[in-house]
């Protein structure tokens, strides 16, 4: 089954590493197959920052991101630019301490950026609370994995802060689906 | 024991070279390759090899020229821009027949045009792009398995032909990341060093000279004039130049066959898709997509000298239809060869050709 993420912010919020770590995952730990692709552009410093992973039990031939079914969005300019044209059928999870608008597909509230700043200490790792997030939400690959992935990719001494951020995500996503995901 | 990674094109590249035994890289940092100088600087000296940042390009042609007469496998990368400044060099190396890898990561042009966008606009230029008459080996990679052997392959090429041998790569391949298999060790073949007593640039049957590396007493004089067999200048004898140019051309070209690696799917049918490089995966998408053996395709990996003979395998073909990211360059040299229409499929900017883009042209029909 081929599944194909969009991850959006802005640049420095780790959005590229995020569909870098998804992609390792899911190729090194989940033995699936995983391509990762980025908008690489002056415009991903500062501005609208896009990257993609294309995760498939089957090798992968096109390697671009056609159809997304999935996305990840840690902005209100990447939600403009990036997330506002989701399909019905697609799943969102958003950062809901820095993007407004909402989708018309099912999506998770995820107050990313706030939990990690307020209860990590550092907003640097919201990016991987979202990752955590997304994998606790729609399974798209193990915890067992993701774990491992953000182990191999994350500056050394900050595993702990890293495995904690990628907890709170899980905890969060846990916790909108014990109050339902929203539908528009 | 393969092992698995997880690697960008460029990555796949550098790491290709490393386990091909590559122990120089001079080169000039410029988007889209600059991630293969990085992996090569941070890795090559801790494995006794050495990293220079040459001042340009030109310098950097140059100082794989020099490294590679010491013995060395030597190697340079670089994008549209570099690529241009190259050339005066590139020729140098054609003339004195110097293994040497250079890997073109191409960018949309010209001039400056696109540093962060693919394209394949320099097919024309790594084979004709010096002045004069010579001939080059030119590979093409579709994917990050394809960076890695391609690179490791074009070193071994390099030595036994003794020619500048081109990784024609693109933005889209170098950049993007995906499952790579990694081989325990790849296969070197190792430079046919110059027999004592045999004149420097005196060829047998096969046309290469063996190689007299500086440093083993061979006393060779290396030249970008016009040379006989002891290496010296003599740039007026009408026969001499001839014959030596036609050995430099021939030595390639008749060298085709074994050259040649290209893959062949549906031989039986009236519509062929010809694709190198990154366009190679939407081809391969349209033909996943629509199972059957109506669509034939041909993939090829060694696009300079160009497998002429491979056309031939598709005796009921109808169409040729050749999506590049160019303007046709490759689908020109197509219609050299075939007596049937060849439709070239341009897109350029720096997205990669749609699978409906392809298939909305497969249903127009001839």
């Amino acid at each position: 089954m081929r599944h194909e993420v969009r991850f959006s912010g802005f640049g420095g919020q780790g959005i590229i590493l995020s569909a870098v770590i998804l992609g390792r995952a899911a190729v090194m730990y989940d033995n699936k197959h995983a391509v990762q692709t980025q908008v690489y552009g002056p415009e991903a410093r500062g501005g609208a920052s896009m990257s993609a992973v294309i995760i498939d039990d089957e090798p992968i031939l096109f390697p671009k991101v056609t159809n997304p079914d999935i996305f990840v969005i840690m902005s209100q300019e990447g939600f403009e630019k990036y997330g506002s044209d989701a399909p019905a059928s697609a799943v969102m999870v958003l950062d809901s301490s820095l993007v407004h608008s909402r989708p018309d597909c099912r999506y998770y509230e995820i107050a990313a950026t706030r939990e990690a700043k307020q209860t990590l200490g550092k907003d640097i790792v919201a990016n991987i609370v979202m990752l955590g997030a997304l994998v606790r939400s729609t399974g798209i690959v193990s915890v067992a994995a993701l774990e491992k992935a953000i182990l191999d990719s994350v500056p050394k001494g900050t595993e702990a802060l890293n495995t904690k951020a990628m907890k709170k995500g899980i905890e969060l996503a846990e916790a909108v689906m014990k109050n339902g995901e929203k539908k528009v | 024991m393969t092992r698995t990674e997880f690697w960008q094109g460029n990555t796949a590249c550098a790491e290709g070279a490393l386990a091909a035994g590559c122990t120089f890289f001079g080169g000039y940092p410029i988007t889209p390759s600059t991630e293969i100088a990085e992996h090569m600087a941070a890795k090559l000296p801790k494995k006794g090899g050495v990293f220079i940042q040459m001042e340009d390009e030109i310098a950097s042609m140059a100082s794989i020229i020099g490294a590679s007469w010491t013995g060395a496998r030597s190697m340079t990368a670089t994008s549209g821009p570099g690529f241009s400044l190259m050339m005066e060099n590139i020729g140098f190396a054609a003339m004195t027949e110097t293994p040497c890898v250079v890997v073109n990561v191409q960018r949309g042009g010209p001039s400056t045009g696109q540093p962060t966008m693919g394209a394949q606009g320099d097919m024309m230029q790594c084979r004709f792009g010096s002045h004069g008459d010579y001939s080059v080996i030119a590979l093409c990679p579709s994917s990050v398995q394809e960076m890695y052997e391609l690179t490791a392959k074009a070193f071994n090429l390099a030595d036994r032909y003794r020619v500048p041998v081109f990784l024609m790569a693109d933005e889209i391949v170098g950049h993007m990341r995906e499952k790579i298999i990694i081989p325990d060790s790849v296969e070197k073949i190792p430079r046919k060093e110059l027999e004592k007593g045999v004149l420097p640039f005196k060829a047998g049957d096969d046309l290469i000279p063996g190689f007299a590396t500086f440093g083993k007493g061979h006393h060779v004089h290396v030249t970008g004039l016009t040379h006989d067999e002891r290496g010296y200048p003599c740039a007026t004898n009408v026969n001499l130049h001839h014959n030596l140019v036609k050995r430099l051309v021939d030595k390639v070209e008749n060298a085709r066959h074994d050259l040649a690696d290209f893959s062949v799917i549906n031989p039986d049918a009236e519509e062929v898709f010809i694709a190198y490089g990154a366009p190679v995966r939407a081809v391969q998408q349209v033909l996943h997509d629509r199972p059957g053996q109506d669509i034939g395709f041909l993939q090829i990996r060694t696009v300079w000298p160009f497998p002429d003979f491979a056309l031939a395998r598709f005796k009921n073909a109808r169409r040729f239809l050749v999506p590049e990211l160019n303007f046709g360059q490759i689908a020109r040299e197509i219609e050299r060869h075939v007596n049937v229409p060849v439709l070239s499929i341009p897109k350029l900017g720096g997205d990669l050709h749609l699978p409906r883009e392809l298939t909305a042209v497969l249903e127009r029909g001839l």
